[in-house]
Protein backbone atom coordinates (compact mmCIF):
# COMPACT_ATOMS: atom_id res chain seq x y z
CA UNK A 1 0.00 0.00 0.00
CA UNK A 2 2.81 2.30 0.51
CA UNK A 3 5.95 1.80 -1.02
CA UNK A 4 8.96 4.48 -0.73
CA UNK A 5 11.54 3.96 -3.49
CA UNK A 6 15.02 5.84 -2.22
CA UNK A 7 14.00 8.98 -0.53
CA UNK A 8 16.76 11.47 0.78
CA UNK A 9 15.78 14.63 3.33
CA UNK A 10 18.92 16.87 3.74
CA UNK A 11 17.85 20.01 6.54
CA UNK A 12 20.81 21.84 6.19
CA UNK A 13 24.04 19.86 7.13
CA UNK A 14 22.03 17.07 8.49
CA UNK A 15 20.76 14.00 6.88
CA UNK A 16 17.78 13.13 8.03
CA UNK A 17 16.71 10.17 5.50
CA UNK A 18 19.78 8.40 3.90
CA UNK A 19 18.28 6.41 1.02
CA UNK A 20 15.47 4.73 2.51
CA UNK A 21 13.39 1.56 0.24
CA UNK A 22 10.59 -0.23 1.75
CA UNK A 23 7.44 -1.01 1.28
CA UNK A 24 4.16 -1.58 3.63
CA UNK A 25 1.00 -4.16 2.65
CA UNK A 26 -1.60 -4.07 4.18
CA UNK A 27 -2.43 -6.14 7.08
CA UNK A 28 0.58 -5.36 8.79
CA UNK A 29 0.95 -3.23 12.05
CA UNK A 30 4.44 -1.68 11.45
CA UNK A 31 6.44 -0.38 14.50
CA UNK A 32 9.30 2.48 13.53
CA UNK A 33 11.83 2.23 16.15
CA UNK A 34 14.52 4.58 16.43
CA UNK A 35 16.50 6.72 19.21
CA UNK A 36 15.32 10.45 19.00
CA UNK A 37 16.81 12.00 15.83
CA UNK A 38 16.89 9.21 14.19
CA UNK A 39 14.72 10.34 11.78
CA UNK A 40 11.37 8.64 12.22
CA UNK A 41 8.72 11.50 12.59
CA UNK A 42 10.35 12.88 9.09
CA UNK A 43 9.54 9.77 7.28
CA UNK A 44 6.24 9.57 8.62
CA UNK A 45 5.76 13.43 7.36
CA UNK A 46 6.87 12.23 4.24
CA UNK A 47 4.43 10.02 3.39
CA UNK A 48 1.80 12.86 4.28
CA UNK A 49 3.74 15.32 1.99
CA UNK A 50 4.21 17.64 4.80
CA UNK A 51 8.11 17.39 4.27
CA UNK A 52 9.32 16.91 0.83
CA UNK A 53 11.94 14.47 0.68
CA UNK A 54 15.09 15.89 -1.66
CA UNK A 55 15.13 12.77 -3.90
CA UNK A 56 13.34 9.74 -4.33
CA UNK A 57 9.38 8.55 -4.82
CA UNK A 58 6.81 7.97 -2.59
CA UNK A 59 3.32 5.44 -3.81
CA UNK A 60 0.36 5.42 -1.63
CA UNK A 61 -1.96 2.87 -2.63
CA UNK A 62 0.16 2.48 -6.28
CA UNK A 63 0.02 6.64 -6.75
CA UNK A 64 2.83 8.41 -6.59
CA UNK A 65 2.46 11.68 -4.09
CA UNK A 66 2.88 14.85 -5.95
CA UNK A 67 0.29 17.83 -5.72
CA UNK A 68 -2.85 16.24 -5.46
CA UNK A 69 -3.31 16.09 -1.80
CA UNK A 70 -6.60 13.79 -2.67
CA UNK A 71 -4.94 10.59 -1.24
CA UNK A 72 -4.59 11.95 1.83
CA UNK A 73 -8.52 10.57 1.93
CA UNK A 74 -7.31 6.70 3.04
CA UNK A 75 -4.48 8.24 5.53
CA UNK A 76 -5.75 8.71 9.11
CA UNK A 77 -2.71 10.39 11.05
CA UNK A 78 -2.25 11.30 14.64
CA UNK A 79 0.37 13.76 15.64
CA UNK A 80 2.82 13.52 18.14
CA UNK A 81 2.00 17.08 19.25
CA UNK A 82 -2.08 18.46 18.95
CA UNK A 83 -2.55 22.29 19.35
CA UNK A 84 -5.75 23.44 17.80
CA UNK A 85 -7.00 26.88 17.68
CA UNK A 86 -7.63 28.21 21.19
CA UNK A 87 -10.98 29.71 21.36
CA UNK A 88 -12.61 26.69 18.89
CA UNK A 89 -14.97 23.67 20.94
CA UNK A 90 -13.97 20.47 20.54
CA UNK A 91 -17.46 19.65 18.68
CA UNK A 92 -16.36 22.05 16.28
CA UNK A 93 -13.19 20.49 15.45
CA UNK A 94 -15.15 17.35 14.57
CA UNK A 95 -17.80 18.57 12.43
CA UNK A 96 -14.96 20.96 10.85
CA UNK A 97 -13.08 18.15 9.93
CA UNK A 98 -16.56 16.25 8.79
CA UNK A 99 -17.42 18.65 5.99
CA UNK A 100 -13.95 18.83 4.77
CA UNK A 101 -13.28 15.49 4.40
CA UNK A 102 -16.98 14.20 3.25
CA UNK A 103 -17.31 10.01 3.12
CA UNK A 104 -19.30 8.23 0.69
CA UNK A 105 -22.37 7.92 2.77
CA UNK A 106 -20.97 10.22 5.56
CA UNK A 107 -20.00 7.13 7.59
CA UNK A 108 -17.82 7.98 10.24
CA UNK A 109 -16.31 5.43 13.14
CA UNK A 110 -17.12 7.57 16.21
CA UNK A 111 -15.91 4.55 18.50
CA UNK A 112 -13.19 6.56 19.81
CA UNK A 113 -15.15 9.73 20.60
CA UNK A 114 -17.64 7.29 22.70
CA UNK A 115 -15.14 5.24 24.38
CA UNK A 116 -12.96 8.28 25.42
CA UNK A 117 -16.47 10.46 26.48
CA UNK A 118 -15.61 13.17 24.30
CA UNK A 119 -19.26 13.88 23.52
CA UNK A 120 -19.84 14.95 27.34
CA UNK A 121 -16.60 18.35 26.78
CA UNK A 122 -17.89 19.02 23.01
CA UNK A 123 -18.65 22.69 24.23
CA UNK A 124 -15.52 23.09 25.58
CA UNK A 125 -12.84 25.44 24.22
CA UNK A 126 -9.49 23.21 23.15
CA UNK A 127 -7.70 25.93 25.45
CA UNK A 128 -8.93 24.69 28.15
CA UNK A 129 -7.46 20.67 27.63
CA UNK A 130 -5.60 19.16 29.03
CA UNK A 131 -2.45 17.51 27.19
CA UNK A 132 -4.31 14.14 27.61
CA UNK A 133 -7.39 15.05 26.45
CA UNK A 134 -5.87 17.11 23.24
CA UNK A 135 -4.03 13.54 22.64
CA UNK A 136 -7.57 11.73 22.99
CA UNK A 137 -8.88 14.06 20.30
CA UNK A 138 -6.24 13.75 18.22
CA UNK A 139 -6.80 9.73 18.23
CA UNK A 140 -10.13 10.02 18.32
CA UNK A 141 -9.66 12.55 14.55
CA UNK A 142 -6.93 9.87 12.94
CA UNK A 143 -9.85 7.01 13.47
CA UNK A 144 -12.69 9.11 12.83
CA UNK A 145 -12.84 8.75 8.27
CA UNK A 146 -12.09 4.96 9.06
CA UNK A 147 -8.86 5.34 6.93
CA UNK A 148 -6.89 1.91 5.70
CA UNK A 149 -3.59 3.53 6.43
CA UNK A 150 -3.23 4.44 10.06
CA UNK A 151 -0.63 6.51 10.75
CA UNK A 152 0.43 7.15 14.92
CA UNK A 153 3.23 9.16 16.10
CA UNK A 154 3.62 8.59 19.79
CA UNK A 155 0.10 7.22 20.30
CA UNK A 156 0.05 6.33 24.36
CA UNK A 157 2.56 9.22 25.25
CA UNK A 158 0.75 10.99 27.55
CA UNK A 159 -2.11 9.25 27.75
CA UNK A 160 -3.61 7.64 30.87
CA UNK A 161 -3.13 3.98 31.62
CA UNK A 162 -7.00 3.53 30.88
CA UNK A 163 -7.23 5.92 27.85
CA UNK A 164 -3.79 3.82 26.61
CA UNK A 165 -5.12 0.56 26.63
CA UNK A 166 -8.66 1.98 24.77
CA UNK A 167 -6.58 3.00 21.88
CA UNK A 168 -4.46 -0.41 21.99
CA UNK A 169 -7.30 -2.22 21.92
CA UNK A 170 -8.69 -0.09 18.87
CA UNK A 171 -5.14 -0.58 17.04
CA UNK A 172 -5.95 -4.43 17.84
CA UNK A 173 -9.50 -4.12 16.30
CA UNK A 174 -8.09 -2.09 13.08
CA UNK A 175 -5.53 -4.45 12.28
CA UNK A 176 -8.30 -7.45 12.18
CA UNK A 177 -9.67 -5.42 9.63
CA UNK A 178 -7.08 -5.42 7.38
CA UNK A 179 -5.72 -2.30 7.74
CA UNK A 180 -1.98 -0.91 7.38
CA UNK A 181 -0.85 0.75 10.57
CA UNK A 182 2.19 2.37 11.00
CA UNK A 183 3.29 3.24 14.55
CA UNK A 184 6.33 5.11 16.18
CA UNK A 185 6.80 4.52 19.82
CA UNK A 186 9.64 4.48 22.56
CA UNK A 187 7.37 2.60 25.14
CA UNK A 188 8.03 -1.14 23.87
CA UNK A 189 5.97 -3.08 26.18
CA UNK A 190 2.81 -0.94 24.15
CA UNK A 191 4.13 -1.83 20.85
CA UNK A 192 4.49 -6.26 21.99
CA UNK A 193 1.15 -6.74 21.68
CA UNK A 194 -0.07 -5.79 18.32
CA UNK A 195 3.07 -5.41 16.20
CA UNK A 196 3.36 -7.55 13.08
CA UNK A 197 6.55 -5.89 11.70
CA UNK A 198 9.49 -4.39 13.05
CA UNK A 199 11.59 -0.98 11.47
CA UNK A 200 14.27 -0.23 12.84
CA UNK A 201 15.90 3.41 11.84
CA UNK A 202 19.43 5.08 12.62
CA UNK A 203 20.88 8.11 11.77
CA UNK A 204 18.60 8.48 9.11
CA UNK A 205 19.31 5.11 7.97
CA UNK A 206 17.12 2.07 7.69
CA UNK A 207 18.79 -0.85 9.78
CA UNK A 208 16.55 -3.60 9.30
CA UNK A 209 12.96 -4.93 8.49
CA UNK A 210 11.66 -8.11 9.73
CA UNK A 211 8.58 -9.38 10.83
CA UNK A 212 8.01 -10.20 14.01
CA UNK A 213 8.53 -13.81 14.08
CA UNK A 214 11.92 -13.61 12.60
CA UNK A 215 12.84 -11.09 14.89
CA UNK A 216 11.84 -13.62 17.69
CA UNK A 217 13.84 -16.17 16.59
CA UNK A 218 16.93 -14.83 15.19
CA UNK A 219 17.60 -13.00 18.65
CA UNK A 220 15.57 -15.90 21.35
CA UNK A 221 13.92 -13.37 22.83
CA UNK A 222 9.75 -12.80 23.05
CA UNK A 223 9.57 -9.85 23.87
CA UNK A 224 10.32 -7.12 21.93
CA UNK A 225 11.96 -4.58 23.97
CA UNK A 226 14.49 -7.00 24.97
CA UNK A 227 15.02 -8.32 21.13
CA UNK A 228 15.83 -5.13 19.87
CA UNK A 229 17.77 -4.58 22.76
CA UNK A 230 19.31 -7.84 22.11
CA UNK A 231 20.28 -6.95 18.19
CA UNK A 232 21.63 -3.52 19.21
CA UNK A 233 24.24 -4.95 21.91
CA UNK A 234 25.74 -6.59 18.88
CA UNK A 235 27.05 -3.86 17.01
CA UNK A 236 26.29 -0.98 20.64
CA UNK A 237 24.86 1.62 18.38
CA UNK A 238 23.84 3.62 21.40
CA UNK A 239 23.58 2.38 24.56
CA UNK A 240 22.04 5.51 26.31
CA UNK A 241 19.26 4.72 24.68
CA UNK A 242 19.69 0.53 25.09
CA UNK A 243 19.34 1.22 28.88
CA UNK A 244 16.27 2.73 29.10
CA UNK A 245 14.40 -0.17 27.12
CA UNK A 246 15.63 -1.66 30.03
CA UNK A 247 13.40 0.06 32.53
CA UNK A 248 11.08 -2.17 34.49
CA UNK A 249 7.00 -1.70 33.13
CA UNK A 250 5.66 0.46 35.75
CA UNK A 251 8.39 3.28 35.22
CA UNK A 252 7.91 3.18 31.37
CA UNK A 253 6.27 7.19 31.09
CA UNK A 254 9.94 8.50 32.01
CA UNK A 255 12.02 9.60 29.43
CA UNK B 1 -12.56 26.67 1.18
CA UNK B 2 -15.26 29.10 3.13
CA UNK B 3 -15.82 25.81 5.45
CA UNK B 4 -12.10 26.11 6.95
CA UNK B 5 -12.01 29.78 6.95
CA UNK B 6 -15.50 30.08 8.74
CA UNK B 7 -13.89 27.94 11.36
CA UNK B 8 -10.84 29.99 11.64
CA UNK B 9 -12.43 32.97 11.44
CA UNK B 10 -15.09 32.14 14.51
CA UNK B 11 -11.58 31.11 16.45
CA UNK B 12 -10.49 34.46 16.25
CA UNK B 13 -13.60 36.48 15.94
CA UNK B 14 -13.99 34.81 19.91
CA UNK B 15 -10.53 35.92 21.31
CA UNK B 16 -9.49 38.73 23.36
CA UNK B 17 -7.28 40.33 21.51
CA UNK B 18 -9.72 41.67 18.09
CA UNK B 19 -12.03 42.43 20.63
CA UNK B 20 -9.57 44.29 22.09
CA UNK B 21 -8.61 46.01 18.92
CA UNK B 22 -12.04 46.58 17.87
CA UNK B 23 -13.17 48.48 21.36
CA UNK B 24 -9.67 50.40 20.96
CA UNK B 25 -10.86 51.89 17.09
CA UNK B 26 -14.11 52.43 18.37
CA UNK B 27 -13.07 54.80 21.49
CA UNK B 28 -10.49 56.75 18.97
CA UNK B 29 -12.65 57.21 16.38
CA UNK B 30 -15.67 58.51 19.11
CA UNK B 31 -13.24 60.48 20.88
CA UNK B 32 -11.73 62.48 17.95
CA UNK B 33 -14.96 63.18 16.89
CA UNK B 34 -15.60 64.39 20.19
CA UNK B 35 -13.21 66.49 20.32
CA UNK B 36 -12.73 68.22 17.57
CA UNK B 37 -15.53 70.61 16.66
CA UNK B 38 -14.68 70.32 13.10
CA UNK B 39 -15.55 66.73 12.09
CA UNK B 40 -12.59 67.71 9.63
CA UNK B 41 -9.89 68.30 11.51
CA UNK B 42 -11.35 64.95 13.30
CA UNK B 43 -10.81 63.06 10.54
CA UNK B 44 -7.11 64.50 9.77
CA UNK B 45 -6.24 62.95 13.38
CA UNK B 46 -8.17 59.68 12.68
CA UNK B 47 -6.37 59.69 9.52
CA UNK B 48 -2.71 59.68 11.45
CA UNK B 49 -3.83 56.91 13.78
CA UNK B 50 -5.59 54.64 11.22
CA UNK B 51 -2.04 54.89 9.21
CA UNK B 52 -0.10 53.95 12.10
CA UNK B 53 -2.00 51.44 13.88
CA UNK B 54 -3.27 49.60 10.98
CA UNK B 55 -0.67 47.78 9.49
CA UNK B 56 1.01 47.59 12.93
CA UNK B 57 -1.64 45.56 14.56
CA UNK B 58 -2.16 44.02 10.67
CA UNK B 59 0.96 42.67 11.14
CA UNK B 60 1.66 41.84 14.34
CA UNK B 61 -1.75 39.72 15.09
CA UNK B 62 -1.22 37.67 11.92
CA UNK B 63 2.09 37.13 12.56
CA UNK B 64 1.26 35.24 15.94
CA UNK B 65 -1.94 33.78 14.51
CA UNK B 66 0.30 31.80 11.90
CA UNK B 67 2.70 30.50 14.57
CA UNK B 68 0.32 29.57 17.01
CA UNK B 69 -1.92 27.86 14.30
CA UNK B 70 0.85 26.20 13.02
CA UNK B 71 0.38 22.04 14.19
CA UNK B 72 -3.50 22.84 13.43
CA UNK B 73 -2.03 23.85 9.84
CA UNK B 74 0.09 20.90 10.19
CA UNK B 75 -3.25 18.86 10.73
CA UNK B 76 -4.82 20.28 8.45
CA UNK B 77 -1.98 19.76 5.61
CA UNK B 78 -2.32 15.85 7.07
CA UNK B 79 -5.84 15.95 5.65
CA UNK B 80 -6.96 15.59 1.96
CA UNK B 81 -6.68 19.52 1.57
CA UNK B 82 -3.99 21.38 -0.93
CA UNK B 83 -1.61 23.61 0.98
CA UNK B 84 -2.49 26.63 -1.07
CA UNK B 85 -6.42 25.70 0.12
CA UNK B 86 -5.09 25.91 3.62
CA UNK B 87 -3.67 29.25 3.53
CA UNK B 88 -5.57 30.74 1.74
CA UNK B 89 -8.35 29.61 4.25
CA UNK B 90 -5.75 31.01 6.89
CA UNK B 91 -5.90 34.29 5.17
CA UNK B 92 -9.36 34.88 4.63
CA UNK B 93 -9.96 33.67 7.97
CA UNK B 94 -7.54 36.73 9.40
CA UNK B 95 -8.53 39.16 6.89
CA UNK B 96 -12.22 39.18 7.25
CA UNK B 97 -11.50 39.28 11.21
CA UNK B 98 -9.56 42.10 10.98
CA UNK B 99 -12.01 44.03 8.19
CA UNK B 100 -14.55 43.76 10.55
CA UNK B 101 -13.07 44.88 13.68
CA UNK B 102 -12.00 47.70 11.53
CA UNK B 103 -15.57 48.64 9.91
CA UNK B 104 -16.71 48.81 13.27
CA UNK B 105 -14.54 50.36 14.79
CA UNK B 106 -13.94 53.15 12.67
CA UNK B 107 -16.82 52.86 10.11
CA UNK B 108 -19.73 52.76 12.58
CA UNK B 109 -18.36 56.41 14.12
CA UNK B 110 -17.79 57.45 10.25
CA UNK B 111 -20.72 56.91 8.72
CA UNK B 112 -22.73 58.11 11.38
CA UNK B 113 -20.54 61.38 12.17
CA UNK B 114 -18.94 62.16 8.81
CA UNK B 115 -20.73 60.26 6.02
CA UNK B 116 -18.77 62.33 3.75
CA UNK B 117 -16.02 61.79 0.68
CA UNK B 118 -13.09 61.79 2.77
CA UNK B 119 -15.19 59.76 5.20
CA UNK B 120 -15.20 57.15 2.51
CA UNK B 121 -11.98 57.52 1.03
CA UNK B 122 -10.56 56.77 5.10
CA UNK B 123 -12.88 53.63 5.02
CA UNK B 124 -11.61 52.19 1.98
CA UNK B 125 -8.03 53.33 2.67
CA UNK B 126 -8.37 51.45 5.93
CA UNK B 127 -9.68 48.41 4.29
CA UNK B 128 -6.87 48.23 1.95
CA UNK B 129 -4.13 48.60 4.24
CA UNK B 130 -5.84 45.94 5.96
CA UNK B 131 -5.43 43.44 3.54
CA UNK B 132 -2.43 44.90 2.35
CA UNK B 133 -0.14 44.06 5.72
CA UNK B 134 -2.33 40.90 6.49
CA UNK B 135 -0.87 39.17 3.39
CA UNK B 136 2.82 40.81 3.82
CA UNK B 137 2.76 39.37 7.42
CA UNK B 138 1.81 36.21 5.64
CA UNK B 139 4.64 36.22 3.70
CA UNK B 140 7.30 37.31 6.83
CA UNK B 141 5.92 34.24 8.60
CA UNK B 142 5.92 31.45 6.24
CA UNK B 143 9.68 32.53 4.95
CA UNK B 144 10.35 32.98 8.70
CA UNK B 145 11.76 30.17 10.38
CA UNK B 146 10.37 30.91 14.18
CA UNK B 147 8.37 32.80 15.82
CA UNK B 148 10.68 35.16 17.07
CA UNK B 149 12.47 36.06 13.69
CA UNK B 150 8.61 36.15 11.83
CA UNK B 151 7.55 38.70 14.52
CA UNK B 152 10.83 40.51 14.00
CA UNK B 153 10.89 40.53 10.78
CA UNK B 154 7.03 41.55 10.34
CA UNK B 155 7.75 45.20 12.60
CA UNK B 156 10.53 45.79 10.68
CA UNK B 157 8.54 45.95 7.79
CA UNK B 158 6.31 48.23 9.77
CA UNK B 159 9.14 50.16 10.70
CA UNK B 160 10.26 50.26 7.30
CA UNK B 161 6.66 51.76 5.72
CA UNK B 162 6.00 53.50 8.68
CA UNK B 163 8.78 55.53 9.21
CA UNK B 164 12.01 54.61 7.29
CA UNK B 165 10.71 55.02 4.00
CA UNK B 166 9.54 58.25 4.21
CA UNK B 167 12.27 59.63 5.17
CA UNK B 168 14.26 58.43 2.39
CA UNK B 169 11.70 59.98 -0.40
CA UNK B 170 12.87 62.65 1.71
CA UNK B 171 15.96 62.31 1.17
CA UNK B 172 15.73 61.48 -2.42
CA UNK B 173 14.03 64.64 -2.64
CA UNK B 174 16.28 67.56 -1.05
CA UNK B 175 19.37 65.61 -2.80
CA UNK B 176 17.45 65.76 -6.21
CA UNK B 177 15.50 69.01 -5.37
CA UNK B 178 17.29 70.53 -8.62
CA UNK B 179 15.48 67.95 -10.89
CA UNK B 180 11.70 67.92 -11.25
CA UNK B 181 10.55 65.16 -9.63
CA UNK B 182 6.94 65.56 -9.86
CA UNK B 183 6.43 62.19 -11.23
CA UNK B 184 9.23 60.74 -9.47
CA UNK B 185 7.25 61.57 -6.17
CA UNK B 186 3.58 59.50 -8.17
CA UNK B 187 6.25 56.96 -8.48
CA UNK B 188 7.34 56.14 -5.41
CA UNK B 189 4.30 57.00 -3.55
CA UNK B 190 3.02 53.53 -4.74
CA UNK B 191 6.00 51.85 -4.07
CA UNK B 192 4.36 52.18 -0.29
CA UNK B 193 0.96 51.76 0.48
CA UNK B 194 0.76 53.25 4.01
CA UNK B 195 1.94 56.48 1.56
CA UNK B 196 -0.81 55.53 -1.12
CA UNK B 197 -3.25 55.43 1.89
CA UNK B 198 -2.57 58.67 2.93
CA UNK B 199 -2.49 60.89 -0.76
CA UNK B 200 -5.35 59.40 -1.36
CA UNK B 201 -7.51 60.52 1.76
CA UNK B 202 -5.21 63.64 1.92
CA UNK B 203 -6.28 65.17 -1.81
CA UNK B 204 -10.00 64.46 -0.36
CA UNK B 205 -9.20 67.20 2.16
CA UNK B 206 -8.79 71.34 2.27
CA UNK B 207 -4.92 70.20 3.37
CA UNK B 208 -3.90 69.75 -0.50
CA UNK B 209 -3.55 73.10 -0.77
CA UNK B 210 -0.75 73.62 1.22
CA UNK B 211 1.02 71.04 -0.44
CA UNK B 212 1.99 73.24 -3.30
CA UNK B 213 3.22 72.44 -6.90
CA UNK B 214 3.83 68.61 -6.20
CA UNK B 215 0.25 68.59 -4.05
CA UNK B 216 -1.53 70.45 -7.36
CA UNK B 217 0.05 67.47 -9.44
CA UNK B 218 -1.15 65.22 -6.94
CA UNK B 219 -4.28 66.58 -7.01
CA UNK B 220 -4.76 66.41 -10.86
CA UNK B 221 -3.99 62.74 -10.83
CA UNK B 222 -5.39 61.63 -7.48
CA UNK B 223 -8.46 63.49 -7.99
CA UNK B 224 -9.15 62.16 -11.36
CA UNK B 225 -11.18 58.83 -12.37
CA UNK B 226 -7.49 57.34 -13.28
CA UNK B 227 -6.32 58.31 -9.54
CA UNK B 228 -9.01 56.24 -8.04
CA UNK B 229 -8.14 53.67 -10.64
CA UNK B 230 -4.75 53.58 -10.08
CA UNK B 231 -4.92 53.79 -6.40
CA UNK B 232 -7.54 50.55 -6.24
CA UNK B 233 -5.49 48.42 -8.74
CA UNK B 234 -1.74 49.09 -7.13
CA UNK B 235 -3.33 48.62 -3.47
CA UNK B 236 -4.24 44.66 -5.26
CA UNK B 237 -1.09 44.04 -6.35
CA UNK B 238 0.08 44.88 -2.46
CA UNK B 239 -2.63 42.66 -1.32
CA UNK B 240 -2.29 39.79 -4.31
CA UNK B 241 1.97 39.28 -4.75
CA UNK B 242 3.02 38.98 -1.03
CA UNK B 243 -0.13 36.54 -0.45
CA UNK B 244 0.90 34.81 -4.20
CA UNK B 245 4.91 34.79 -2.58
CA UNK B 246 3.29 33.40 0.40
CA UNK B 247 1.80 30.52 -1.10
CA UNK B 248 4.63 30.29 -3.32
CA UNK B 249 7.17 29.15 -0.40
CA UNK B 250 4.27 27.58 1.74
CA UNK B 251 3.60 25.06 -1.10
CA UNK B 252 7.10 24.03 -1.31
CA UNK B 253 7.81 24.08 2.56
CA UNK B 254 8.99 21.53 4.73
CA UNK B 255 6.17 21.42 8.18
Amino acid sequence: MIRIENISKRFKKLQVLDNISVGFEKGQVISLIGPNGSGKTTLIKSILGMVKPNSGKIFVGEKIIDTDPAYRKIIGYMPQIGRYPDNMKIGQLFSMLKQIRKTENNQTDEELIKKFELEKIFDKPMRTLSGGTRQKVSAAIAFLFDPAILILDEPTAGLDPLASEILKQKIIAEKKKDKLILITSHILSDLDEITTHVMYMQEGKMQFFKDIGTLQEETGELRLGKAIARIMKGDLINTNWIDKMFEPKNDEKIY
Amino acid sequence: MLKLSRYVLYDILRSKIVIAYTIFLFAVSLSMFQMEENSSKAMLSLLNIVLIVLPLVSLVFTTIHYYNSYEFIELMSSQPMSRTRILLSEYAGVAISLLSAFLIGVGIPVLLLAPNDIGFALLFSGVCLTLVFTSIAFFAAVIARDKARGIGFALLLWFYFALIYDSLVLLILFSFSDYPLEKITLLLSALNPIDLGRIFIMLKMDVSALMGYTGALYKDFFGSGTGILFTTGIMLLWIIVPLWLAVRKFRKKDL
